[in-house]
């Protein structure tokens, strides 16, 4: 007897609450679009988990939940968004990310047409970083209980023994290294609200960081001192909290910080700061000044870290301002983002 | 980026910066009323203060519409917007200010009254349009440069006839503040006003244009100069203001004559004054009441006026006695001088009206500039 009597119709059908019961309509769902997607060894056992080997190191683990709006944005989808997020999480470690796993909350009457192309979005990132998304849950609430899709992934990675980044390690005299162009992933999503139509050519930087961090790894070495992907309250709160937690300042130089035309643009007329604005692909580098130049050199030479830049350096000072000397020659604080109306860019 | 960056070229304002350190005379003090928020924050973002002599000063003024608005106010549209019948749709920037006792439109909005963001008057429009059996309010707020867009909403409801949508009027006038600031008390009884100018609204004046500050400049005899938001715009504004003080001039200068002429945006204006009238007087937070402060809608146009659709009652919500916001104002304290600045007066948590938006003094201060409260203690 077949399992299944009728095929999933992915171009007109859409979720409902059968597929989240538990039964063969939610055994069809998974097999025929999760696994379909994701194929791998792990899931195709088909057990309510994995088990894996994990190599020399210590572990990585991380979570995060995406509820970004609108679900589709230029430059990616909430699915690619949900992987990225977690590998780059676990590769600020200077881990490599080895496994995921991926909740989903369906809404029901969310079409099979998105749900597919957001689990093959998924499943292309994954390769593309080289992780497994090896476990999964998939849960159906009723209309109106969520917006469409809320994904949820967690990792696991593994990080080399003796390398120990962290937020409290930043010193005196260090460097600050950003990764590349800031704003771009807020202003995407910004240029896709509903309610704030403007034309702009920018897409989401939403990328997997973890070949960059291995070729920075390899270049500097201990002389990272830490690593953190400056997404929501964008490079502003990332350098603030780690000022906070080395119990430094910083000084930046305006006219070093790389920021498209077109997102400065947006900015302006958002009445935005760039360095307020997320990121999904850019990372910020805490590095020891004898270790700066080869760092920016690997990264520079890396496709995700073409406009690499050393924007600053490490001060000592007990407020923990971060400042920056402005490129029309005055100097100001780089202070929290507080306030914007930014809700669910990730 | 065109139109911008060439406002905000560094060799251009070093320029500026060493013609106005060689011409203001050291033993002299300038005091300058930057009006607009919009200013107060081109001062602060992009760092000018670094930039001009220690004898010339800026002293931020009350030109935030955010600002000013009293917690009172607040409070009316939260228990306007509290009615299941009613949609609010307020500009982004005013959902956080704070009401009386810690309430915000932010807040209700979490309790389950229906307060939409809007971008422009024309989405309030669609809102209406697409909910044709609620109310739907617009929170109007804002200078003359404001108002017009509000006119021309009250001009399509009426066209498309749509009967459930009104305005919580809250539009404000520049020119009666800046008044009252120079008729205050606290600034007449230290025996001469401590302002020596005036760099005059950007976009409120290319509305109502140059000709209504000619009475601050005759009766008052200050110096004026209309000064774009860009930093180079203010850059010349304050050397043009230094050089009618060296040269005992006070007449209205206009540096932003890209933008601006003596007489204003007719149409608009014209607009304005169909369907709006002066209140005797409105309450602005810090300054208290100013005649003629702020506008209402014309009796032709009642039902479209939401305090008489809905029997709006004035609220009244004192300020915190410890707060300074008048003071500051008026240019007679810095933020510095204010015990609740930086304690329990944030941008996170603002008790005062000047902590309230980024364009206010104190909050401009708090998040560009008080790394130089530190340098200057530790000089000291």
């Amino acid at each position: 007897m077949k399992a299944y009597q009728r095929k999933l119709d992915i171009r007109n059908g859409c979720v409902d609450l059968s597929h989240g019961s538990g039964g063969r309509a939610m055994a069809q769902l998974i097999s025929g679009l999760f696994h379909e997607a994701f194929g791998n060894e792990w899931l195709a056992r088909g057990n309510d988990q994995s088990a894996f080997d994990v190599g020399a190191g210590r572990m990585v683990m991380t979570t995060d939940g995406y509820v970004v709006s609108p679900l589709f944005f230029p430059g990616g989808n909430i699915g690619s968004l949900a992987v990225h997020g977690t590998v780059n999480d676990i590769a600020m470690a200077g881990a490599r990310p080895l496994y995921l796993s991926a909740s989903f909350i369906i809404e029901e009457g969310f079409r099979f047409a998105d749900l597919k192309m957001i689990a093959e979005s998924m499943g292309e990132a994954a390769r593309t970083a080289d992780v497994h998304i090896v476990t999964g849950d998939t849960k159906v609430v009723e209309r109106g209980k969520a917006d469409g899709l809320f994904i949820s992934t967690a990792g696991v990675g593994v990080v080399p023994h003796g390398l120990d980044l962290s937020a409290e390690n930043a010193r005196v005299g260090d460097r600050v290294l950003i990764s590349g162009t800031l704003g771009d992933h807020g202003v995407a999503i910004m240029s896709k609200r509903q309610n704030l139509a403007f034309e702009t050519e920018i897409v989401s930087d939403s990328a997997a960081l973890n070949d960059l961090v291995a070729k920075m790894v390899e270049a500097g070495g201990r002389g990272i001192r830490l690593m953190r992907d400056p997404t929501r309250g964008g490079l502003a709160a990332t350098l603030n909290e780690i000022a906070q937690q080395s119990d430094l300042g910083f000084h930046l130089r305006e006219e070093a910080i790389p920021v498209k035309p077109g997102v400065a643009a947006a900015c302006e007329l958002l009445g935005l700061d760039p360095l307020h604005v997320a990121n999904e692909g850019k990372l910020v580098a805490i590095v020891a000044p004898e270790n700066a130049a080869p760092v920016l050199a690997a990264m520079r030479a890396h496709p995700l870290g073409r406009d690499a830049a050393d924007i600053g350096e490490a001060v000592a000072d007990d407020h923990h301002f971060v400042q920056m000397a402005t490129s029309f020659g005055g100097g100001r604080i780089v202070d929290w983002p507080s306030g914007e109306q930014l809700p669910r860019i990730c | 980026m065109k139109y911008a960056d060439e406002f905000r070229d560094k060799e251009i304002a070093l320029g500026l910066a060493k013609a106005i350190r060689a011409e203001a005379d050291p033993q002299k003090l300038y005091r300058f009323m930057e009006f607009c928020g919009g200013h107060t924050h081109a001062i602060s973002r992009y760092g000018l203060e670094d930039m001009l002599p220690k004898n010339v000063r800026m002293i931020h003024g009350p030109g935030c519409p955010v600002c000013v608005l009293p917690a009172g106010r607040i409070d009316m549209a939260i228990r306007l917007a509290e009615r299941p019948d009613v949609i609010l749709c307020v500009y982004g920037d005013l959902m956080r200010v704070p009401g009386s006792q810690g309430t915000s439109l932010l807040k209700a909005k979490a309790r389950g009254a229906d307060i939409r963001m809007v971008y422009s008057t024309i989405d309030a429009i669609r809102i209406a349009e697409d909910n044709p059996g609620r109310e739907v309010v617009f929170f109007a707020i804002g200078f003359e440069t404001t108002t017009p867009p509000t006119a021309v909403m009250i001009r399509l409801a009426e066209r498309k006839q749509l009967e459930n949508l009104t305005v919580f009027c809250n539009h404000v006038l520049t020119p009666p503040a800046m008044q009252n600031i120079l008729e205050s008390p606290d600034i007449r009884n230290v025996g001469r006003v401590e302002i020596d100018g005036f760099v005059g609204p950007a976009h409120v004046s290319t509305i109502i244009g140059t000709a209504p500050y000619e009475f601050f400049a005759e009766e008052f005899g200050k110096p004026v100069v209309i000064a774009g938001f860009e930093p180079l715009d203010m850059m010349q504004a304050i050397l043009m203001l230094v050089r009618q003080v060296n040269e005992d001039r006070q007449e209205v200068e206009n540096q932003y004559s890209r933008a601006v002429n003596r007489d204003g945006n007719l149409r608009a204006k014209e607009e304005v004054s169909d369907i709006f009238e002066l209140r005797d007087q409105f309450e602005w937070r810090g300054l208290g009441q100013v005649p003629y402060g702020g506008l209402k809608l014309k009796g032709a146009y009642a039902i479209y006026d939401a305090e008489v659709r809905f029997d709006m009652h004035e609220l009244r919500v004192d300020d915190n006695p410890a707060c300074e916001c008048g003071a500051i104002l008026r240019g007679v304290k810095k933020p510095v001088d204010c015990k609740l600045f930086g304690t329990v007066c944030t941008p996170e948590t603002p008790m005062g009206s000047c902590m309230v938006s980024s364009e206010g003094a104190c909050a401009a201060h708090w998040t560009y500039g008080r790394f130089r409260d530190h340098q200057q203690r530790r000089v000291s």
